[in-house]
């Protein structure tokens, strides 16, 4: 098991260093620079800005620094938002998309899973039909179709919720932000926990534990979820990817101080080291999350581990 | 001559039979098989109709119009829609008509559908082919750097593109197809694998058949029917991809449109102009929904392992 969490970092590590160094090169490679405007500067005053931001210097020393400084939590100056540095937005905005992030997606697998298996239990009855068909909506409906339509039906028509803003984080700002990142997923999850413990309650051992008069619930709780979880924790990787996407359009509709904005704005504003630094930390993220899952998955599944 | 005729009817009689029998073997192979389970699934018949229509709409349907998309009708800015003065669907806040301007951001995703399932055929099938054929080191080399690349956060990589080269839709395209082959190369090396130890490979290459061409030759005619499949599988995903984009403002650029543009024009116009929003999601979700059902429909048909 240990060989198995070791050898699965393992991976993690390189495919960090590469997203960084695709993310910085290309960077390099973009055309223009991001003092170059409307006016153009005097080239005095243009490489001072140049030596400021070290950018007099050969690529290779750039990206050495721009990795040390890494290291050690840095993520260097915004070209934009002059007087801030990445870490100053970014202390400012994360802790609000974390909070959302996390809630939603609690409640995606939660609720997903819970519905799933109801829908199983009950199969072909006019309960799993409904689930099921409510599940095929939900598929198709990306949070920028559903945000909106969100806003319109409670916000605006009922007036049950605000449409908007965020105010320190009071519950009922975050209820329809939640929802609009999280219906997609959930109705993935639904649909994929519903096929797996189908699957899982038609096999032998389940029928041997009903022939040993175990109690119903004893042997759904016991038996039966555990292995049928599998399919839904090798989901949980591309969903808590998407999800994170999704909470850029979710912050933006909803206006939402997160980083979802500054995603945005930095890349109409082309402010190169925001959105690097941004894209290296959600990377990160996104790695560390799918070594996770990788290990939890070998935690549930021993076959995993074996191998 | 009147012993002859039983003999001769006789004769014809058998032959008749051996034709019956004939027939009777003929007539199922595998792809009829298949043909005839995908047509009895009623849902993913009337999705591939829904789906033809929308094509046949999309290509032929910004003619039937009197408007041009990037037109602006002074007379009629913002109005619901109406069959007199021809625009059929409204027009947005610029008098722009919104069925061309919805056809034409269906073009956008049809081509992104279908562009993406292309590329996702043409490199997974190579890449995992040769992956699953020639086993061993090179195989391990190979799934290492899918690995890799699949847990980068792509859509955050477009951004970060988007950011440094400015918008077009050119970028989108090669991010799509950057994304879309990943999955498909690995279904493709389990498929490949699978294949290795039948005998048929097995004599190829007793006969001294290059490796390269047993994969062209044996192994990728083989994988076409399940690379088929997931492809189709693929396509809500990319369009997706290419609408979320577009709502972001980080996709095509007017006055050229697409779904996910429309949307979210819409959605800022939802409280006094609501068919704005209603068009495009409409096409866009009937669309996803579609390609959902078709995908699960030839999957349930051509995958060997529901049989």
């Amino acid at each position: 098991m240990l060989n198995f969490v070791i050898r699965r970092f393992a991976i993690a590590v390189p495919t960090l260093l590469v997203l960084i160094t695709i993310s910085f090169f290309l960077m390099q490679a973009a055309p223009g620079s991001p003092f170059t405007g409307e006016r153009s500067l005097p080239p005095e005053i243009l490489k001072n800005i140049e030596a400021k931001y070290h950018m007099d210097k050969p690529l290779y020393q750039q990206y050495f620094m721009y990795l040390g400084n890494l290291a050690k939590g840095d993520l260097g100056p915004s070209f934009k938002y002059r007087d801030y540095t990445v870490n100053d937005l970014l202390s400012q905005s994360f802790p609000v998309s974390l909070k959302i992030g996390s809630v939603a997606f609690l409640f995606t697998v939660l609720v997903g899973v819970t519905i799933g298996t109801t829908a199983a239990l009950k199969q072909n009855t006019f309960l799993d039909y409904i689930i099921m068909a409510l599940a095929m909506t939900g598929v198709v409906l990306p949070s920028f179709v559903i945000a909106p339509l969100l806003v319109l039906i409670f916000a605006i028509t009922l007036q049950w919720l605000p449409a908007g803003g965020w105010q320190g984080g009071g519950w009922h700002f975050m209820v329809l932000p939640v929802v609009a990142m999280a219906i997609m997923y959930m109705a993935s999850i639904a649909r994929i926990q519903r096929s797996s413990m189908i699957e899982v309650l038609n096999s032998n051992y389940i029928r041997t534990a009903r022939a040993k008069g175990l109690p119903w619930k004893t042997i759904i709780l016991r038996h039966a979820m555990r292995p049928s979880l599998l399919p839904v924790v090798s989901y949980l990787g591309p969903a808590f990817v998407g999800i994170i996407t999704g909470s850029v359009v979710v912050e933006t509709v909803f206006g939402l101080p997160g980083i979802g904005q500054h995603f945005v704005n930095g890349a109409l504003n082309r402010d190169y080291s925001l959105v690097l630094g941004l894209t290296i930390i959600i990377g990160t993220l996104t790695i560390l999350f799918t070594a996770i899952v990788d290990i939890l998955y070998a935690v549930i599944d021993p076959k995993i581990r074996y191998q | 001559m009147t012993t002859m005729a039983p003999a001769a009817d006789q004769k014809a009689a058998i032959e008749n039979f051996a034709k019956d029998l004939e027939l009777e073997i003929e007539g199922r192979s595998l792809w009829a098989d298949a043909r005839a389970r995908f047509f009895r699934n009623r849902a993913a018949v009337t999705s591939l109709l829904v789906l033809a229509f929308i094509g046949l709409l999309v290509l032929i349907g910004p003619y039937l119009s009197q408007y041009q998309y990037d037109g602006i009708d002074w007379a009629n800015m913002a109005t619901p829609p109406s069959l007199e003065n021809g625009h059929w669907f409204g027009t947005d806040a610029l008098g722009r008509d919104l069925f061309v301007r919805t056809l034409l951001g269906g073009r956008i995703s049809f081509m992104v559908g279908i562009l993406g399932a292309l590329v996702a055929v043409l490199i997974g099938t190579i890449y995992g082919a040769t992956a699953g054929y020639l086993g061993g080191k090179v195989d391990m080399v190979m799934m290492r750097i899918l690995e890799i690349l699949q847990s980068f956060p792509f859509m955050f990589l477009v951004i970060l593109l988007v950011t440094m080269f400015g918008r077009s839709i050119m970028l989108i395209f090669i991010a799509i197809g950057a994304v879309s082959w990943l999955s498909m190369a690995r279904i493709v090396r389990g498929q490949t694998i699978s294949l290795k130890g039948r005998e048929f490979i097995e004599a190829a290459r007793v006969c001294g058949t290059r490796p390269w061409d047993i994969i062209r030759g044996h192994i990728v005619p083989n994988v076409l029917g399940i690379v088929a499949v997931y492809a189709s599988l693929l396509v809500p995903g990319m369009i997706l991809f290419e609408s979320f984009l577009s709502f972001l403002g980080l996709g095509v650029q007017e006055p050229m449109t697409s779904w996910g543009a429309l949307v979210s024009e819409g959605a800022n116009a939802m409280t006094v102009a609501v068919w704005q929003l209603a068009f495009p999601v409409a096409f866009l979700m009937i669309t996803l929904f579609c390609f959902n059902y078709v995908g699960d429909g030839l999957r349930d048909a051509l995958d060997p392992k529901d049989r």
